[in-house]
This record gives structure tokens, sequence and C-alpha cells, in this order.
């Protein structure tokens, strides 16, 4: 993530938004332009921490005189600029993309995403019924380019066991919809580890480290800063997985208290998450000055020791 | 950045092969990474050197390479695993990739590949794959042979059969490249085919006999103005598909104020059907890089990069000889025809990915990262190679322009129309007597061009043509009164794209050739965006189902379906490759009746 300090008084740019006028500061998204006037543009692949890569197209808005919808996450606002964020063709690839993602991704853990269905209308299942589940290490071992028959009578998805090689989070990419946070937030945008990149292509890309070793033999140094950015609940605290597979993941019941971790003099606040007198995991807020949402092993892990 | 290297170790010859691209290790540390990342550039090419002597990227390999350019291993393993051509797991030094992609299936491939299913078993010593189109539809069925060793072989072989196929398997016999048929050899007013098959491609002397260097010494006399005054007059628009006035591009460079500047070639040549960018490397490679040094004086640039697709080695081998001449005789280098202007080439190779064609995937991949098409703006005039103001352009588009600087623009406007002025390439493969390039006036009418193509094979009719490729759409027997210019084109709601001209008759069944382009998108899909990434796997999905008359609900609530996803990868797609993966099969729809047939 790019820091941008108050160098120079910026020019301010005015745009049209459904018809609406708005100024912003010059290098403003049309994103963020949307959100000064009220306008609730969804997002998946977007965070405020980390540097914009428009993957996912939810955001997409028509701009007059563009041939193709343009992602507003990351499109910088021109001045003269009349966008459309609620036309015909805006509600589509909005409704088609959330019937994509629906459609290949388990999107269980991921409210977010699921009330872009609904808000949308998606329909996933007229793409057909799902198709089977991939064996463990299947997918990983599909080459770029090499075809593959598609499974008939119905709707390929990423389905997959869950990755368990650690005591700290789990990876369930049966959930995972590609959105690059978690490399963004392991590499130059956070943590500066690069223990994860995209591999592969096409439908069988995914989330992986060198030749697929294990998270312990890989780079990763456990700062969970990737299940902090997240959004739909692929990487998750061992805690939670664990609760959750025995049903007692109850979020009504939990509590969230801001805190400061104890473990050295940065002082970065902690959310921490309990459930009936139990910790069962650790966030930091995305707004915090210090730390961004970004946490390190200690902070994000290293609560055992607390008891009620 | 503190990084975790692979613990497996190359093995020598890895290290040496390795090392010759990289140079020697060096006794200690460099200290600064900022120097490695400098070199991140050379990932590509190290890839190329590992696989190309031993036949895949070992886990040591790749670590060798990723400590030696300070690139996360991770990162590493995503860049290698992005390209069809880099196996990550042991496999027979020798490899027939075959073709079956539309120009070959229309050649009977697939019955070559259900031979070779059933007489070629794999073994220690070879394997065969299939492979997207490989550039060479007009020798169909075509294959590429591979072999890792000290040197590497290369060679792209044409007229396979399986008994050729068998003999390559088993004996690894020296294959010698295919001259391609040159159709218009001879035939006067040619421009960009003039010297092809008339000069010796690896004479630079025989090049200048023939014309060549005036153009370079022309511009050189007339100025970066002179050469940009006539390159908008001319009215060149690039030959990729896209129709930018190549002219303003680069103005743009020359008016950029960052430094340094680029000169890139898009020889990714690999939209299905295309393979005239191969034919002018082969026969005339000294005409790009002149092309290529006009480019470099007029916009202020000092380095230029050719990103040349793997599958074309005899291209590579003309291509880097040429550059060699060209350094020898000042022609290239820090003085360029003895002038104080300094101008170098370089050749990268892709390894195997549709994508890379797509300009700012191409100067991703260039860089050493994986293959992945960035958001337009800003454009690659202003942020391009290393985030530098950068010309890019496709061999065609820059072949185009020696003639343009030596003769002029009204001259180069004579031929043509008066919206789309000059001649154009065009690649005519399928069920023609005389498959090839043709280089015809713009404006041509197709029935013309099948005509000079020798009509149907066996004298019968077209039933259609799939014109731009892949990427382009289909027309019907009614369209041969078609002229392709590009207002014509685009008047008709088709495209010349790379100028693929891929003839059927009624002896080709045309829903299979759906189910290929259809497979072919999703294969060729980087994976970044979701309109793509789940649209090209649902459109196949869709195609499958339709051919097999298995519709789920019904036939037209699945060609809505089809409709509303066309739409929304068109829209919402990052890059081209999705904006067009559902053209043809859409055209195919609306044009030709497809999927309708044996339906109440």
């Amino acid at each position: 993530m790019t820091v941008h300090l108050p160098l120079a008084p910026t020019r301010a740019v005015e745009v049209s938004i459904d018809g609406r006028p708005v100024s912003v500061p010059e290098g403003a998204t049309l994103l963020d332009a949307c959100r000064k006037l009220g306008i609730d543009v969804p997002t998946l692949c977007h965070a405020p921490n980390l540097t914009p890569m428009n993957v996912c197209r939810v955001c997409v808005v028509e701009v007059e005189g563009a041939r193709t919808l343009v992602p507003s996450c990351s499109r910088k606002v021109e001045a003269g600029m009349v966008v459309k964020t609620d036309s015909e063709r805006v509600r589509l690839a909005r409704r088609l993309v959330m019937e994509l993602l629906a459609s290949s991704v388990d999107l269980s853990t991921a409210p977010e995403a699921r009330a872009f269905v609904e808000r949308y209308g998606a329909r996933p299942e007229r793409f057909g019924p799902a198709t089977p589940a991939a064996a463990a290490g299947e997918r990983e071992g599909r080459r770029a380019g090499q075809h593959r028959e598609p499974p008939s009578g119905g709707a390929e998805t990423v389905a997959q066991p869950v990755k368990i090689d650690n005591e700290l989070f789990v990876r369930d990419y049966a959930k995972c919809l590609l959105c690059y946070k978690c490399v963004e937030a392991c590499g130059a945008d956070a943590q500066n580890t690069f223990a994860i990149a995209v591999a592969g292509r096409g439908f069988d890309a995914r989330i992986a480290t060198e030749f697929d070793v294990p998270l312990p033999e890989s780079a990763c140094v456990f700062c969970g800063n990737c299940i902090g950015v997240c959004p739909t609940g692929a990487l998750m605290f061992h805690s939670e997985h664990v609760l959750r597979a025995a049903g007692q993941w109850d979020e009504t019941e939990q509590t969230k208290t801001d805190t400061v971790c104890s473990y050295c003099g940065v002082g970065c606040v902690i959310t921490l998450h309990t459930q009936r007198g139990q910790i069962v995991k650790a966030t930091s807020p995305h707004d915090s000055e210090v730390t961004n949402g970004h946490l390190c092993i200690k902070g994000r892990f290293g609560w055992g020791y607390v008891r009620p | 950045m503190d990084l975790r290297a692979l613990e497996a170790p190359p093995t020598d010859v890895e290290r040496a092969a390795i090392d010759a691209v990289l140079g020697p290790a060096p006794e200690a540390p460099s200290g600064s990474w900022l120097s490695a990342k400098a070199r991140r550039h050379l990932l590509l090419p190290a890839l190329h050197a590992a696989q190309g002597r031993v036949g895949f990227v070992s886990p040591g390999a790749l670590g060798y390479i990723c400590t030696r350019l300070e690139v996360p291993p991770a990162e590493g393993f995503g860049v290698a695993s992005f390209y069809a051509l880099f196996a990550l797991a042991a496999r027979p030094p020798a490899a027939l990739h075959v073709c079956d992609d539309l120009a070959c299936k229309v050649a009977g491939a697939d019955s070559l590949i259900d031979d070779l299913t059933c007489r070629a078993s794999p073994s220690d010593e070879h394997a065969w794959h299939r492979s997207p189109c490989l550039g060479l539809c007009e020798q169909a069925p075509a294959a590429l042979y591979t072999r890792a060793g000290a040197p590497a072989v290369e060679r792209a072989v044409g007229g396979l059969t399986l008994e050729r196929a068998l003999a390559l398997l088993r004996t690894g016999e020296s294959v010698t490249a295919p001259e391609p048929a040159l159709p218009q050899l001879g035939e006067p007013g040619l421009r960009l085919l003039a010297r092809a098959g008339r000069v010796d491609p690896t004479s630079l002397d025989d090049h200048r006999a023939h014309g060549g260097y005036r153009a370079l010494r022309r511009a050189l006399e007339i100025g970066p103005g002179g050469v940009l005054r006539e390159l908008v007059e001319s009215g060149l628009v690039g030959r990729g598909g896209a129709l930018f006035p190549t002219g303003r591009k680069w103005e743009a460079v020359a008016k950029a104020p960052a430094r340094p500047r680029y000169v890139v070639c898009n020889a990714d040549e690999s939209e299905p059907g295309t393979f005239k960018d191969r034919v002018l490397m082969e026969q005339d490679p000294f005409a790009l890089v002149e092309a290529m040094t006009i480019a470099g004086l007029t916009v202020g640039a000092e380095r230029g990069f050719i990103y040349l697709r793997a599958e074309y080695p005899l291209a590579a081998e003309r291509l880097t000889h040429a550059i060699a001449q060209a350094r020898a005789r000042g022609l290239l280098g820090p003085t360029v025809m003895g002038r104080e202007v300094a101008f170098e080439i370089e050749i990268r190779r892709g390894a195997g990915a549709y994508v890379c064609g797509e300009e700012t995937a191409l100067l991703a991949s260039i860089e050493g990262y994986r293959g992945e098409p960035r958001s337009k703006p800003p454009f690659p005039v202003e942020v391009g190679l290393f985030g530098k103001p950068t010309v890019i352009n496709n061999v065609e588009t820059l072949c185009n322009v020696p003639f343009i600087v030596e003769h002029g623009a009204a001259a180069y406007r004579s031929v043509g129309t008066a919206g789309s002025p000059g001649t154009r390439l065009f690649c005519v493969s399928g069920r023609v007597e005389r498959p090839g390039v043709y280089e015809l006036p713009l404006g041509t009418p197709l029935g013309e061009l099948i005509a000079r193509a020798g009509g149907v094979k066996g004298g019968g009719a077209p039933a259609a043509v799939l014109l731009g490729g892949a990427a382009g759409s289909f027309v019907g027997r009614g369209s041969l009164d078609l002229r392709l210019s590009f207002e014509d084109t685009r008047h008709a709601g088709v495209t010349l794209g790379s100028g693929v001209v891929l003839v059927l008759d009624d002896s080709v069944p045309l829903e299979p050739l759906l189910a290929r382009i259809a497979a072919f998108f999703r294969d060729e899909s980087c994976g970044q965006c979701v309109p793509c990434r789940v649209g090209t796997v649902r459109q196949e999905e869709l195609v499958t189902r339709l051919g097999k008359r298995e519709p789920l609900g019904g036939l037209a609530g699945e060609l809505a379906l089809l409709r509303e996803l066309g739409q929304v990868m068109r829209d919402a797609s990052i890059c081209g490759l999705g904006q067009t993966a559902s053209s043809a099969v859409e055209s195919a729809i609306e044009r030709l009746g497809a999927f309708r047939e044996g339906e109440s």
C-alpha cells in the first residue's frame, strides 16, 4: 500500500455520478467519489489498507464514452466524467459476477458476498448443479494450458479439502475467490514476507507456496495478516475452524473488546473476540493508525495465556 | 525482505545452464537487493535455460534462480506455473506438442491424435501433448518438437503424419524446419512480403541489395519530426486488432517527459489461425530490426525488446542472427549508421501463454512477473515497460513503417481505402486450395481473397469463414462480398483482428470448432478477473451441453444465458481476452444457427 503524505495541496476534480455533481481531490478513485455521495458500491477485492487489484469486478460502473465498464476501486477520477452506478449494464454485470462467484466458490462464511448475491438477485443455480469436488492435491497438479474435459451436467467449482498444516490457521481454498488480498498482505502491502503468491493459470489459478510446500516449510511467519484481509473465511483461525466444525461458533454470543497488545512497545490496537468467556480470535481495526489492521504472530495468535 | 530459499540445490548442469544466462554467481551476496531486483527481467530467460537443459524446472533450479535474482520462491513458482511450456515436475526430455487447434482440426488433427493415443505409449524418453495453435496453420496439421539437452532442440513440424510423429518420438531424428508456402512469390505490388522468399533471410547484404535500410537512412535525414509527420499522415493503425493510430502512439512517447523510453515489438502472435508475423520474421527478419531501429530513433528510445512466442524457434534463430549482423555492421549499437544515436534490441521469448499477446500482460512477462494484464489507463505510452513510456506495436504494424518512411504517406495511401489505407496480411487457412499469407490492399472483398487462395478445396463453396481468429467472429456464405477494410467490417459487426481467414466448407462440422474455441479461452484465461476466469469455464460448460443436445432447462434459456454471459465478459473483463472470449461462439449462434439443428 502506498501511503500518501499531504505534500502539496491537491486540485479538486469534479465529476457527475448518477446525475449528481461531486468534487474530490485529484488522484481519488471513482469509488472514493461514490462513497462521498453516499452511494453504496459493492466491493470484494478492495480494502482500504491494500493496493487496489480490481480483479473481482463487482464494483464496476459505467463511464460515459468508455467502451467497457470500469472498476471504480482503481479508476482515477478525470474532470467531467459522467458516471452511472446503477444502470442496466452495471446491474447485469454485478449480478453475473455474483452468479459466477456463488456457482464456483463456497460463500457460506462470506456474509458480505452473500448479501451482494441477494442484492443483485443473482441465481447461481442457472449454471447447473455443482460438479464433484477435487480430491486433495488434485488442483495443485493441474498444469497451465493443459485441457481437461469439462465435467458434464453442471458447474465446476473450486471445492477441495481444507488444508490444515499448522495449529494457528487453516486454508479452506474451496472458499477462495482469488481476490489477491492475502498475497498483497503477505507481500509489499504489509508484511514483506512473500510466502505466498498466485500460481497456476485461469480457473486453476490458486494461492500457493513454492511447489505447494506446507506453510511451516515456507517463508510464512504466521503473522496472520492474510486472515485479517480474507473476505470469505477461506483463511480462518484454527480456533474458529474447530468451533464451526463442532457447530459451536455463534457470533451472536460473541463480544468484541478493543485493547492494546501487551507484548511490545509498539502499542497495536487489538480487538479480542470472545465467546462464553473464551478468546476465539484476535483482529485489529483497519482504521487503526498504529496497525492499519495488521498484527504480528504474537498479537494475532499469542493470547493462549489469557485466562478468564 | 528476508527471503527464505528453497533447500534443494541445483544439479551442476542446471547451475551451469542458469549461469550462462545470469553470469557466474558472485563470491559474496551483492549486498544490494536493488541491483538484483533490476535483473528480475532475466527470470524467464533463466527458467528457459533450466527447462531447455533438463526438460523441466526442478525445485533446485527454481531455488537457485530465485536466490540469484532475489525473487521470493513463491513468486518464482507463481511465474513458472503460469506458462504452459514450463514443466515443474520431471518429465521426459523429448516432447512433441501436437496442435489440435482450429486449422489443424480442420486438417484432421483429431484423428491423428486418436492414432497417437493408440500407438505412442509414453516412455522415459519422450512424451506428446496437445497444444493450442502453433502458428503453422498453412502447414496443418502441425507440431512443435522439443528436446532438452545441450544444445536444446526446438523445431516446428508441418504436414504432420502419424508415421512422422512416431519416427520423431522414437528416434528423435533431426528435424528441419519447414519453409512456408509463399503463394504470392514474385507478384508485383507487394510491400510487406516484397522480399519474402526472394532474399536470403540470413544475409544483410542481400537484404540491402533489395532495398533494405533505405528507410533508416531516410529516417535519419528527415529526423524524428519528419518520421512522425509521415506516420500520422499515412493513417497506419495497429494490426493487432485494436486499430490504434500508430503515429499518435509514437508521438505520445516522443513527447513523454519520463526517461528512459522503450520500444517493444509484440511478436507473441498466438491468436488461433494467425501465422503472418511468423512468416515476416522468418523470411525478412532485417525488416523488423530496421523498423524497430526507426522507432527507437524517432521516439528517443535506446533499447528495444522483441517479445517472441516460444513456439517460433526459426524466427528466434533468424532474428538473433539478424540482430547480431546489424550490430556487427553498425546498424545497431552505440552509434547507428555512424550517427550519435544508440539503439539495441534484445529478444525475449514467451513460454506458452496467449494472454501475453495483450500488451500490458506482455510487459509484465518481460519484467519477470506473471503475464497478467492490468487496467488501462494508464496506457503503455505513459507507463509501459519498467514503468516507463513505451511504444508497443506488433510485427506487421512495425513492418509497415519502412515503406512509409521511404516512400512517404501519399504513396502508402495509394492503395487501400480512404478509411483503411495500405495493405494487410491475411492468414488464409482451412478448406482452401492454397493456404498461406496473402498481402492485399485493405478493402479487397472476402470472395476475392478466397479465390486468390485457389478457392475451396475440391471446387465447392465456402460454408462459413472465421474472421479474426478465436477472438473474432464467423460470417456465413452470404458474406463473400464483404470488403475487408476496417470500416466495412466494423459496419458488418465483425473484425479483421489479426487477419485470420479460416475457410470452412460443408464437410467441416462447426460445433466441434466452437467447443475448441471455448476450451481455448478457458485454458488461456490468466485467471485474474472473475468474469473471464469463471466466465470462460461456464461458457465451455454451456457449449458442451448445447453440443450434446443436453441443455439444462431448455434451449432458449441456455442460449439466453450464454448471451448474458458474453455481454458481461465483454463489459467487465480486465482485458481483450475476456472481452472477446464469447465473440466467435455468439456469432456462430446468430449467423450460422449453431446448436439449433435437431431441436424442435
